[in-house]
């Protein structure tokens, strides 16, 4: 084992770390919010995932353009799934919420099966890849990796510079204090749902200009998310950017000393530790 | 934010505020005279006995005429009578082959795939009239098929359905190896012989089954012609590494592979598994570069297989020849442009593949049905696209049928056992011949798989034959130009 | 007598679920009722933790797949029959979950629902990485090991009288709980755990053995579906989506009664298996099912029977 390797692996685990990140954080976002956790999750990313790899394909437009229609489309996505699914079960106990979600998961992989097929699709498009000596970046990781980044400023921006922003922090807060004073809930729990869902999807289209897609793909990032999201504290996003690049770290470094399949075994080892060591997460929970 | 480990909501389950009276049953807040109670009492439980029967009756009851796949001829004016008794001389019967597609979950894509060559095969074989048995009987087909969801909780009853409720004549597996285990249990419980294809496992055919018997090449075979190519294009290259899925398919593959290429003299310089979700395969990658191997052998299936030839062809890994498993022969593999090129892969079938009547009897095999032309022609007016070596399978299963159906002439199941112990056939699909010995009975021994490879022709890919030398359409890519 | 009043319709069901295959005397009556029963009898156990503590076990299934892999060891490996298995498995689904209780349920509300799909991820990525248990492969099962239990139709016949017996035993189990000191007192932990603690329950052990008395039965049936289909590999062990579904089952009936999953398991896996064999739904049964799911839980989200009790209070004696 030489450092080369070493870099090399801990470069590719950081880039797709800030993907992961972003998944985990429309997950996060909207337990913070409504104490839902969303169980189409996974199927949301799919769902983006495929969005990018339409648009490519029948439309030729360029994946990082397509990410913008992708985001946008989640937005109202993820309204319109607050509230056929969610809404009616926000007071009611956690368990129908989940269940609700989980109804959304299957009426998504269903008809996703149905019309996609469980095959692999590709997006055929590249970047140059950047070499530097031993380690060759490829360009897309990048890119996924550049705009992730930026996915976050503009979430940060939105929450803490906007109005609908600092409303959704005050829902999140306390949901009563902020009816009481004259703060829309409703509007601002969907406002929050569709903001969680846009970011599962973006990060479904940044996968989708990285890796093959599948419509049951999407469950490997579900399970993942919830992964960082306890590594970085339930309901905190920037928790889950950083959580996000220390799962990226894993899976790239264990690899090189051990045998690849004991990743997951560490991963959700390290999952239940955190669970009971500090259940607050790495990061704690953000204060808002 | 909320932190909803403290909050009293997760332990609340009963949505409103509960009254006494739910808590606890030994409160009597009502004040209901007995007998009313007792009446009540009665009456519910009366009405919901009857309910969960009927919803367990009726739903047994009311789905068993789930036949007829959308694309079965089944014939007008032939006589539904099924069973396995010999008919008076000139009756029609239709026959029903019993199966399950895998129409959700993970295996979707190769089991819709090998049931469209399935029903192809049984289009074909009732349009030209059934098989005439020589007292006069008429045979044809239908199929009675159900969804596995691509996972074993329903395949055994399902299979019991098709035995026992559908009565289904002959059985073929549903795609994978996993779900054909639990399937031969009952199939070999019922004395129905089953026909097994997309299944490649070894391990089925050693549990003591006498009536499955297999179409594919066994997985202890898929990589070892990929060794033998390596060591025919070039003698020097000795480090293989060995990258696999780690699923019952592809481990044995790996494991028999592996233990091949050390027998051979080759160096194992990697030899690991990876998880089925995989999809991103960059730490496996540079940990591949660093053991410097000049072959990579190894995959799983289609995702994960096309996943891991794009990441390698990233990351410009100096490898001169790579083999995977399942993924290069589908015809999609070629949208991974010019990061398919060159990569090898063991086929079932290819379309390229030529098994002709004459070559039959030079090896003094017998022949039946249409040539690789033919069904590659049939498939494509059906279904739009080119046909994989799954459907291929599914095809060539039903045609293995057809054949011991005419060759016991009866469709008694001991003599159909027989007949398919004595085969020595020839298809499109290639040879089919089956070990009888108690260990390993109905494994596939005659057919053999072909190396593809991912070439550049006129602008475009195509995947070429390059092993065995005599069946080659195209002279390997070697060493791989990175 | 008058006590047993509320056991007396899920008994009956289950007894009435059991003997339907012997009266139609075939195969895939019985097949189709060992799935119902099975689905019957994990629903209930989860319910033991789910419906009384109030904890929402994710991955429950993990106990039915370490009890199957555990039992799986001892007959092909070790060569131990079947009964022995059978236990070998409860026992060890039993200790895991003792180990489990100790630990992951200090967790409240989403944190252990969290955790135990968290354990069951561990728990396959594991079992993955164990050669001696077969590694991915898994392990498989010679078909003359049926020869001991008089060939395999009769050993198939065998297995569904044992999982009868042990879904009934469940029923029975998870009513005596509900009616027990013990049961009041997880009861008291669902609707608030802090009070019940002031209160005088000992919640930690309380809720450590509710989790290994639902840990249990999922053991051994684990067992006995595994040795049924003659192999066993971590995914269809371990396979997550199940514990949803057995979430599913109990939300349908109604959680927190003894009736509830009986009914919400018979319920559901009849609809699923009306959907997946019907012509008109079979491409799309999976979406299909998830529109009814989230139509019962938007609207009926007390689940069938605690819709009923609440509709009909006079029906509250005999709805347990």
């Amino acid at each position: 084992m030489n450092l080369d390797v070493l870099i090399a692996s801990a470069v590719d685990g950081l880039l797709i770390g800030f993907v992961y990140g972003v998944a985990a954080m429309g997950l996060t976002l909207i337990f913070g919010v409504m104490d839902v956790i969303n169980l189409a999750h996974g199927p949301l990313i799919a769902i983006g995932m495929f969005g990018v790899y339409e648009i490519f394909t029948y439309v030729g437009m360029n994946p990082y353009l397509a990410l913008i229609i992708v985001a946008v489309v989640g937005l109202a996505v993820g309204v319109l799934v607050y509230f056929v699914a969610v809404h009616r079960v926000i007071d009611a106990p956690p368990l129908s919420s989940l269940l609700s979600t989980f109804s959304v998961n299957m009426m998504i992989i269903g008809v996703g099966t149905a019309i996609l097929t469980t095959s692999a699709y590709n997006v055929d498009f590249s970047l140059p890849s950047l070499d530097t000596g031993p380690i060759t970046v490829t360009g897309t990781r990048l890119a996924a990796a550049l705009i992730a980044v930026g996915v976050t400023a503009l979430l940060y921006a939105f929450l803490y510079r906007t109005r609908s922003g600092k409303y959704i922090r005050a829902v999140a807060n306390n949901r009563q204090a902020a009816e009481l004073m004259g703060i829309p809930s409703t509007r601002i729990l969907a406002l929050a749902f569709g903001i969680g869902t846009m970011l599962a999807m973006t990060a479904g289209g940044l996968i989708a200009t990285i890796l093959p897609i599948n419509i049951l793909a999407g469950g490997t990032y579900e399970l993942k998310s919830f992964v960082i999201v306890v590594l970085g504290g339930l309901g905190n996003p920037l928790g889950a950017l950083v959580g996000g690049l220390i799962l990226g770290l894993i899976e790239g470094l264990v690899p090189v000393f051990m045998k690849t399949t004991w990743v997951p075994v560490l991963e959700f080892g390290l999952f239940i530790l955190i669970l009971l060591v500090m259940p607050q997460g790495l990061f704690g929970r953000k204060e808002s | 934010m909320p932190y909803v480990g403290t909050r009293s909501t997760w332990l609340l389950l009963v949505p409103h505020k509960p009254k006494p009276t739910e808590l606890d049953g030994n409160i009597e807040l009502f004040c209901i005279k007995e007998g009313t109670v007792r009446r009540t009492y009665v009456w519910t439980a009366l009405l919901l006995v009857l309910a969960l029967v009927m919803a367990a009756c009726g739903g047994t009851s009311g789905t068993t005429e789930t036949t007829a796949a959308p694309n079965t001829t089944a014939a007008p004016g032939t006589t539904a009578a099924s069973g396995t008794t010999a008919a008076p001389s000139g009756e029609m019967k239709t026959l029903k082959i019993g199966f399950t597609t895998s129409i959700t979950g993970k295996y979707n894509t190769e089991s819709t795939r090998q049931d469209n060559g399935l029903q192809l095969w049984m289009d074909d074989v009732n349009a030209a009239g059934g098989i005439t048995l020589s007292d006069g009987t008429v045979l044809k087909f239908e199929a009675v098929s159900y969804d596995d969801e691509s996972n074993k909780d329903r395949v055994q009853e399902l299979y019991t359905k098709l035995a026992t409720d559908d009565d289904a004549d002959f059985l073929i597996s549903p795609y994978s190896s996993g779900l054909t285990a639990a399937s031969a249990v009952i199939a070999e419980q019922y004395g129905k012989v089953m026909i097994t294809t997309g299944a490649a496992s070894d391990s089925v055919y050693t549990q003591g089954y006498t009536g499955v018997y297999q179409v594919y090449t066994p997985s202890s075979r898929y990589l070892t012609s990929s060794v033998d190519l390596l060591g025919s294009l070039d003698p020097s290259a000795k480090k293989i590494a060995f990258v696999y899925e780690n699923s019952n398919f592809s481990t044995g593959v790996a494991e028999a592979a592996k233990a091949y290429a050390e027998s051979n003299g080759y160096e194992v310089v990697l030899y690991e598994g990876y998880d089925p979700d995989t999809q991103d395969f960059s730490a496996f990658i540079n940990k591949i570069e660093a053991s410097g191997p000049d072959a990579i052998l190894g995959g799983g299936h289609f995702q994960d297989g096309s996943a891991f030839a794009r990441q390698l062809y990233e990351k410009k890994i100096p490898v001169k020849f790579v083999s995977l498993l399942v993924a290069p022969p589908e015809p999609s593999f070629s949208e991974l442009g010019d990061a398919a090129v060159g990569v090898a892969g063991p086929s079932q079938w290819e379309p390229l593949v030529k098994f002709t009547e004459d070559a039959a009897m030079a090896a003094g095999a017998d022949w039946i049905g249409l040539t690789g032309d033919e069904f590659v022609a049939e498939y494509q007016a059906a279904y739009g696209e080119e046909p994989s070596y799954h459907a291929a399978g599914g095809y060539a299963a039903g045609l293995l049928l057809q054949y011991a159906i005419q060759k016991a002439d009866s469709t008694d199941a001991d003599a159909i056992k027989a007949a398919l112990d004595a085969t020595n056939l020839m298809t499109f699909f290639g040879d089919l011949k089956f070990d009888t010995s108690p260990d390993h009975h109905g494994l596939q021994i005659g057919h053999d798989m072909v190396v593809v490879q991912w070439q550049k022709a006129d602008g475009g890919l195509q995947k070429q034959i390059v092993w065995p030398e005599s069946g080659a359409t195209a002279a390997p890519l070697y060493p791989l130009g990175q | 007598m008058k006590r047993f009043t509320g056991l007396l319709l899920s008994v009956l069901a289950v007894i009435v679920l059991a003997v339907i295959p012997l009266i139609s005397g075939k195969a895939s009556t019985r097949e189709a009722m060992f799935t119902i029963l099975m689905a019957i009898a994990l629903a209930s156990s989860l319910n033991m933790l789910l419906g009384y503590t109030g904890y929402v076990s994710f991955g429950h299934i993990v106990f039915f797949g370490v009890g199957g892999y555990a039992g799986f060891y001892t007959l092909t490996v070790l060569g131990w029959n079947l009964w022995l298995s059978m236990l070998v498995g409860g026992a060890t689904a039993a200790l895991l979950a003792y180990l489990l209780g100790k630990s992951i349920l200090r967790l409240r509300g989403a944190y252990f629902a969290l955790a135990t799909i968290g354990v069951n991820e561990a728990m396959r990525a594991l079992v993955n990485n164990m050669d001696f248990l077969g590694g991915p492969i898994g392990m498989t099962m010679k078909f003359s090991v049926y020869n001991e239990y008089g060939g395999a139709a009769n050993a198939l016949w065998l297995v569904y009288w044992v999982l009868s017996g042990i879904a009934l035993l469940v029923v029975i189990v998870s009513y005596l709980v509900k009616r027990s000191k013990f049961g009041l007192g997880l009861m008291a932990i669902r609707e608030d755990e802090d009070a019940a603690e002031v209160m005088g329950v000992r919640a930690p052990s309380a809720k450590t053995w509710s989790y290994v008395l639902s840990a249990v039965f999922p053991g051994l049936i684990g067992m006995l579906f595994f040795f049924k289909n003659g192999n066993i590999e971590p995914g269809d062990a371990f396979r997550l989506h199940l514990s949803i579904e057995l979430i599913v089952m109990v939300m349908l009936g109604g959680f927190g009664t003894v009736l509830g999953p009986v009914l919400g398991a018979g319920v559901y896996q009849q609809l699923r298996k009306l959907l997946l064999t019907s012509p008109v739904f079979k491409n799309i049964q999976l979406a299909v099912a998830g529109v009814l799911l989230l139509l019962i839980i938007l609207f009926i989200p007390t689940g069938a029977v605690g819709w009923l009790r609440r509709r009909f209070p006079r029906l509250r004696r005999v709805l347990e």
